[in-house]
């Protein structure tokens, strides 16, 4: 898959609470998540972020709840992909399960800034930094991760082992 | 190999053998939760899945607590949501309204979780079992779908950093403080895909509420799960919560540690974790001319009847601050009940604290207690960052339920012994 998009940087240590506060777990729409998405970090964040803008944070992106509105609220916003030093636990099993993908690059998250300019090529496993020329290599995928993207995603993984055993 | 305790849990539970940290298995599952919050699109994907049934109508346990009693339409509509799929799939551990209590102090009360299980949960504090030597961590819904319709799921074995705590505690001193003390030690990600794995002689002399409150705060240092050997303290409060027969597990001798860290806890004082992260913990005389508006006493971490008579010691005789809203949230039915008949609520009422139904609600923002702009509360729950009890204008500081009472008689956060 191929994603190009203006980043958006956030900090380190960027909780659950931050990406959609509590207040807002009373649905499961995407598009009601998306609205307030990040909103627990700065009121309207989410105004600036055009349909596949991608987000760029430091440390342990996703810290804090298990909920899965947080991936489902930065993927309402339109944010296909989120580049960061490191992900939380949690927060990395659910998005990959929703269907956001995460890119783990260390420290060359801080290769990029705020407004770059970003291609990348996520077979490949690469980041190119439009605005400065910079190419950032991105950390493997588990292989638990990657069995579960190939087919789709954790439901349709779960869907077809219920049917094979259900073949049985 | 020597097992750590969590490698020795998750090898009871599955076919592969576990050779090492870093290796992805497969281990069946004792359990799976999720709440009222979580449930709802756990069932979403379950339905996505195209299962018809879970893998266990006993073992499936929702419990609607965070915004219980249901504060608004939407809370409403969720909790019917997940009400009509416990009744369609037959779950008998469906908790709403006056069953229902805060779900990590209500299932090791009803004898749901024990030594030696794998739990899963759609709640970033289920590592809260790790007290009853049970290793359990959060999930996302959809991976606890997964896991209802399979009854199994996939974890990396994480490697693990062991904590070891000697010296005497001092009075005011427990559970709450020898966990911030360590996350202030290692930070928000210290632990970050690893087991923290808890020993020593003051672990030894610690009752099961003080380690439940350790291990709910695990993920606050980022930990899949954090973990307590089982001992005849844990054997008892099984045998006295509908759990008899638990067995006896810890970690091999020779069991290989990521690292080790220590912590002398003689003449240590209560701490709190400041504004906006569990990991800036200060001792509280450090922590001076601090007013608050907001006090809570309740929540997974230290809503069970001993942080109630902590709490109460402390409130009993004096009255809380002009200015100060103190609300008290025993976690379950049964702590709320055993709160009356020691006659705590009425030491909670008299010194002019609000007592509340047992709810997550304000720990998260939620309803029951919400801070406005510039508004500022010292609670005993788990997390401080911003915005997480209300107004992004807000600061929550975390503290013990003693220093937390004191705070609500002084109006600034201070310690009980400074009364």
């Amino acid at each position: 898959m191929h994603y190009q998009g203006k980043a958006h940087k956030v900090g380190d240590h960027i909780d659950t609470d931050a990406i959609i506060p509590a207040r807002f777990l009373v649905t499961t729409d995407p598009v009601k998540l998306g609205e307030n998405c990040m909103s627990g970090l700065e009121p309207d964040w989410v105004s600036r972020v055009r349909k596949g803008d991608i987000m760029v944070a430091g440390r342990n992106f996703g810290c804090g709840s298990s909920r899965e509105h947080a991936p489902v609220a930065i993927l309402g916003a339109g944010i296909p992909v989120v580049i960061a030093h490191s992900f939380a636990r949690i927060f990395y099993r659910n998005s990959f399960n929703m269907g956001l993908l995460l890119l783990e690059v260390g420290d060359q998250a801080d290769k990029i800034h705020d407004g770059d300019q970003l291609d990348i090529d996520a077979a490949a496993g690469t980041i190119r930094n439009v605005t400065t020329g910079d190419s950032i290599a991105v950390l493997p995928l588990p292989s638990s991760m990657a069995e579960i993207l190939d087919k789709g995603g954790l439901v349709p993984y779960v869907r077809e082992r219920l049917h094979s055993q259900a073949a049985r | 190999m020597a097992h750590t305790l969590a490698q020795k849990i998750l090898q009871r539970h599955s076919d592969e053998e576990i050779r090492d940290a870093g290796q992805i298995v497969r281990c069946k599952v004792s359990a799976v939760l999720a709440n009222d919050i979580t449930a709802p699109l756990a069932v979403k994907s379950f339905r996505g899945m195209g299962a018809d049934r879970v893998f266990d109508k006993n073992r499936v346990y929702l419990v609607m607590d965070h915004f219980t009693p249901q504060k608004d339409i939407d809370s409403a509509n969720q909790v019917m949501v997940t009400r009509a799929f416990a009744a369609e799939m037959g779950i008998t551990h469906y908790y709403e309204g006056g069953d229902c209590g805060v779900e990590h102090a209500l299932l090791p009360e009803q004898g749901l979780v024990g030594p030696g299980d794998i739990l899963v949960g759609a709640d970033s504090h289920t590592c809260t079992y790790g007290a009853v030597t049970a290793f359990a961590t959060g999930m996302g819904s959809t991976d606890i779908a997964g896991a209802m319709a399979l009854g199994e799921t996939w974890f990396k074995v994480p490697p693990s950093i062991r904590v070891t705590y000697t010296g005497t505690l001092p009075r005011w001193v427990g559970g709450k403080d020898l966990i911030l003390r360590l996350i202030g030690a290692i930070g928000v990600d210290g632990a970050l895909y690893k087991a923290l794995e808890f020993d020593g002689p003051v672990i030894d002399a610690l009752d099961i509420e003080g380690r439940l409150t350790m291990a709910n705060m695990a993920i606050e240092a980022g930990g899949k799960t954090g973990l307590f050997a089982s001992d005849d303290k844990t054997l008892a409060y099984c045998a006295a919560h509908k759990r008899p027969g638990a067995v006896r597990l810890a970690a091999d001798p020779g069991a290989t540690y990521e690292r080790h860290v220590e912590f002398n806890v003689t003449g240590m004082e209560p701490v709190v974790a400041c504004p906006h992260l569990p990991s800036n913990v200060r001792p509280v005389s450090e922590v001076r001319n601090v007013t608050v508006q907001q006090v809570v006493v309740g929540s997974c971490t230290n809503g069970r009847i001993d942080d109630m008579r902590q709490a109460a010691a402390v409130l009993k005789g004096r009255k809380v601050a002009r200015g100060v809203r103190c609300i008290v949230l025993p976690a379950t039915p049964s702590v709320w009940t055993q709160a009356m008949r020691e006659g705590l609520l009425e030491i909670f009422t008299d010194s002019g604290c609000i007592v509340g139904p047992p709810t997550c609600g304000p720990c998260l923002g939620g309803h029951m207690g919400i801070l406005g702009d510039g508004e500022r509360a010292i609670s005993t729950s788990n997390r401080n960052f911003k915005g997480r009890m209300g107004s992004l204008k807000s600061e929550v500081y975390l503290a013990n339920p003693a220093v937390a009472a004191a705070s609500a008689v002084a109006g600034i956060i201070t310690g009980p012994d400074r009364l």
